[in-house]
Formats: C-alpha cells, sequence, structure tokens
C-alpha cells in the first residue's frame, strides 16, 4: 500500500512538473500551439531606426500584423535595412503604403507603425516600402528647436 | 621551503585525482544501467525522495520570491509610470535565472545533502562492500538510480519554480497593487520568448542538475567512512554544489543571452 501511495505522488509529481513546463510555455511566453501564421517579407528603409531591435513589433492601426525579423546597414544607399515579416493574411498593403518607427509611451520600446495608401497595385514578397520616416530622435529635435530659437 | 613545495603538489595532486576519480564515477554510474523493469521500483522510490519531498520547500520558495519580485518591481517601475512591466520582469528573471539557479541551490541543500549523507552512511556501516559482496553492483543498484532521479527531477522542480513565482508576482502585482490584469499578462507575453527564455532556462536547469546530483552522489561515495567523513561530505556537497552552480550560472548565461 506504502509503494503504491509513493507511485501515486511520483506520479502526480512527473505529471505537474511537465505541466508547469507546458503553462510556462502557453501563459508565460505566449507561445500558441496552432501551427506557425504564414508570413510574407517586406523591406523598409531608414534614415534613422532609433532602438528598433529584431522582434519589435509591426502594427497597422494599431493591431500587430507582423515583426521585425533583421535590421541591416545598406551598404549602397547608407541607410538601415529593416527586413519584416508580415502575416499573409495582411496582404492588402497598396504600394503606396508608408511605414514609420513610432514609440510606444514616452519611453517606451520602438515599432512599426503602418499607414495605408491609395493605390489599387499591393506590396509583395520582397516589396520595399517607398514612403518610410524615420525615428524620432529626442536629440534632433531639441538641436532643431534651438537652432530656431538662435535664427529668430 | 622544500617541505611547502612539496605540500603544494601534494594538494594539487590529490585534487587532480579527486577530479580523475569522480569523472570515471560519473561513467561507470552512467553504464551501469539496470536492467529497465529492475530500474523503475527503484527510480520511483528515488524520484518520490528527491522531488516530491523536495516539492513543499520550492513552492513556497517560488511563491515567495515571485512575490517579492512583485512588490519590489512595482515599487521601482511605478515611480517611472511603467507598472505594466512588472509582468515582464518578473517572468524573465525567473524563467531565465532564478527558477535555475535557486531550485538548485534548494536542491542542493535538501535533496544533496540528503543523497550524501545517505550514500556515506552505507559506505561507513559497510552496505555497499555487502552488495558487492553477494554480488550485487553497488554502482548500479544504489547510485545510478539516484543520479538519474536528481538529473530528471531539478527542471522539473524549477518549472515548478517559476511557474509558481509568476502566479506569486500576478497575486501581488494585479490583486493587491492593481496593475492592469491585461497589460501585465500581455506585457509577459510579448517579452518572453519560448526558446529563447523558457527553453534556455530549461537547459540551464538540466546541467545544475546534473552537476548538483553528481557532486552529491560523488561526494557520499568517495567519503571517509567515519561519522566525521560523512558530516565533511555532506558540507562539501553543499559548498561545492551551490559554488559550481553560481560559476556555471554566469558561463552559461554568457553562452546564452551576452552574445558572447
Amino acid at each position: 500500500m506504502r509503494l503504491r501511495m509513493m507511485e501515486i505522488t511520483v506520479g502526480a509529481f512527473l505529471i505537474a512538473g511537465a505541466l508547469a513546463l507546458l503553462l510556462l510555455a502557453l501563459n508565460v511566453s505566449g507561445l500558441s500551439l496552432s501551427e506557425p501564421k504564414q508570413s510574407y517579407t517586406l523591406y523598409a528603409r531608414f534614415e534613422n531606426i532609433g532602438g528598433l531591435t529584431p522582434r519589435s513589433k509591426v502594427t497597422m492601426s494599431g493591431v500587430l500584423v507582423g515583426k521585425v525579423v533583421n535590421i541591416t546597414l545598406d551598404p549602397e544607399q547608407l541607410m538601415a535595412l529593416v527586413e519584416m515579416e508580415i502575416d499573409s493574411d495582411v496582404d492588402f498593403l497598396s504600394i503606396d503604403s508608408s511605414a514609420s518607427i513610432l514609440t510606444a509611451g514616452l519611453l517606451g520600446e520602438k515599432y512599426i507603425g503602418v499607414s495605408p495608401g491609395a493605390e489599387d497595385e499591393m506590396l509583395k514578397h520582397g516589396d520595399v516600402f517607398e514612403d518610410t520616416q524615420s525615428a524620432l530622435v529626442l536629440e534632433e529635435l531639441v538641436g532643431k528647436f534651438l537652432f530656431n530659437q538662435a535664427s529668430e | 621551503m622544500v617541505e611547502l613545495i612539496a605540500a603544494t603538489g601534494r594538494a594539487g595532486l590529490s585534487h587532480v585525482a579527486a577530479f580523475g576519480r569522480a569523472a570515471i564515477f560519473l561513467l561507470q554510474a552512467l553504464l551501469a544501467r539496470p536492467a529497465p523493469l529492475q530500474m523503475l521500483p527503484l527510480l520511483t522510490r528515488q524520484i518520490y525522495v528527491v522531488g516530491v519531498q523536495s516539492l513543499i520547500i520550492i513552492v513556497v520558495s517560488g511563491l515567495f520570491i515571485g512575490m517579492v519580485l512583485g512588490l519590489q518591481g512595482y515599487t521601482i517601475l511605478v515611480s517611472y509610470g511603467s507598472e505594466q512591466a512588472v509582468g515582464q520582469m518578473v517572468a524573465l528573471s525567473l524563467v531565465r535565472e532564478l527558477a535555475p539557479v535557486v531550485t538548485a541551490l534548494l536542491f542542493a541543500g535538501r535533496a544533496g545533502s540528503a543523497l550524501t549523507a545517505e550514500i556515506g552512511l552505507m559506505k561507513a556501516t559497510e552496505q555497499l562492500a555487502s552488495l558487492e559482496m553477494i554480488g550485487v553492483d553497488p554502482l548500479r543498484r544504489i547510485i545510478a538510480p539516484r543520479f538519474w532521479a536528481g538529473f530528471l527531477c531539478l527542471p522539473l522542480l524549477s518549472a515548478v519554480f517559476a511557474l509558481v513565482g509568476v502566479y506569486g508576482g500576478a497575486l501581488v502585482g494585479v490583486e493587491w497593487l492593481g496593475i492592469y490584469e491585461g497589460s501585465f499578462w500581455a506585457n509577459m507575453q510579448n517579452s518572453v520568448d519560448f526558446v529563447e527564455d523558457v527553453l534556455n532556462g530549461s537547459i540551464k536547469a538540466v546541467v545544475f542538475g546534473f552537476v548538483v546530483t553528481w557532486i552529491a552522489v560523488y561526494q557520499g561515495y568517495d567519503c571517509i567512512p567515519t561519522s566525521e567523513g560523512i558530516s565533511q561530505a555532506t558540507t562539501r556537497t553543499v559548498v561545492y554544489a551551490s559554488l559550481a552552480v553560481l560559476g556555471l550560472d554566469f558561463v552559461l548565461t554568457a553562452l546564452m543571452f551576452g552574445d558572447l
């Protein structure tokens, strides 16, 4: 009987441990068991990415539509080249959509906001956002402000 | 002078020899796997002793560490108006660092010392020798099940610790201090990555489980078979295991998160 009790508690312990790992994965890291979403790649060039990092969010009207996968420096145009993965069900970004780097809150993380355009043609896999707006850098703003003040 | 150099040499040699013995011992213990049917009851018993009986201390410490993290995080972050980030802070520090490390330290104190004392006493009362006499390999019968049980239990305990800690943090942050529940969990889920954080934390726990159990079992098996020797071996288990865990943690963190 004691052996049976022991086996039951050990079994319960093993299950509890495995369950804890599963809950950590689902609840804490937000992993979803559904198959990963299909996505396509878009690029955008920015003069200054501020604090944008890989895994930053890409949103449209505040709704999450993808994420930043890679940031490199374009050696020809000397601009930051940001590679984004956009969910395939978001296939209605017209070619004149614009991408801007925004900040969540005053000191929050940087993310990319996409504003829709008016053209009928849509951005496809591998396309580049023509219209981009760089991150606001506080020092540059202050610098401009001081320059304007001085010239007045 | 010459005596001093000789003493240094002696100490160095004996340390190297101990390392060698420990490595050979580990190899033998890993190879000396009893037949599966025979292993199972032995392993069950050890998992009960090593794992189930450590569960209470792990759950209680996890809960309180999570609650303290929630409280401290809140009081610091609220002055920047970003108390929503508490969830992220609690989850990341638990999953990446605190769960594996604190679990391993507690495990070394709770289960490791018991393993050493038990095996040491078996050696002192010549039970190990008697087993060998009747043709049972003590490595197989005594050491291997304990080793595997510790190796298996620590990652599970660490996962339990992290989970209980996160909910402890949520209890303090959301229920008592009034952080908005949605942003608490959403921030956490956005910032914690399964592969990068949860899996890496589990790998740490696996490594610690291996090292702590190895040290505990070896110290017991290698101890001087007197009451004094057992007490020394038990102390050594806790000290060596804790130092090894903390040192290895830095190395693992540097490899996993440090871009080295």
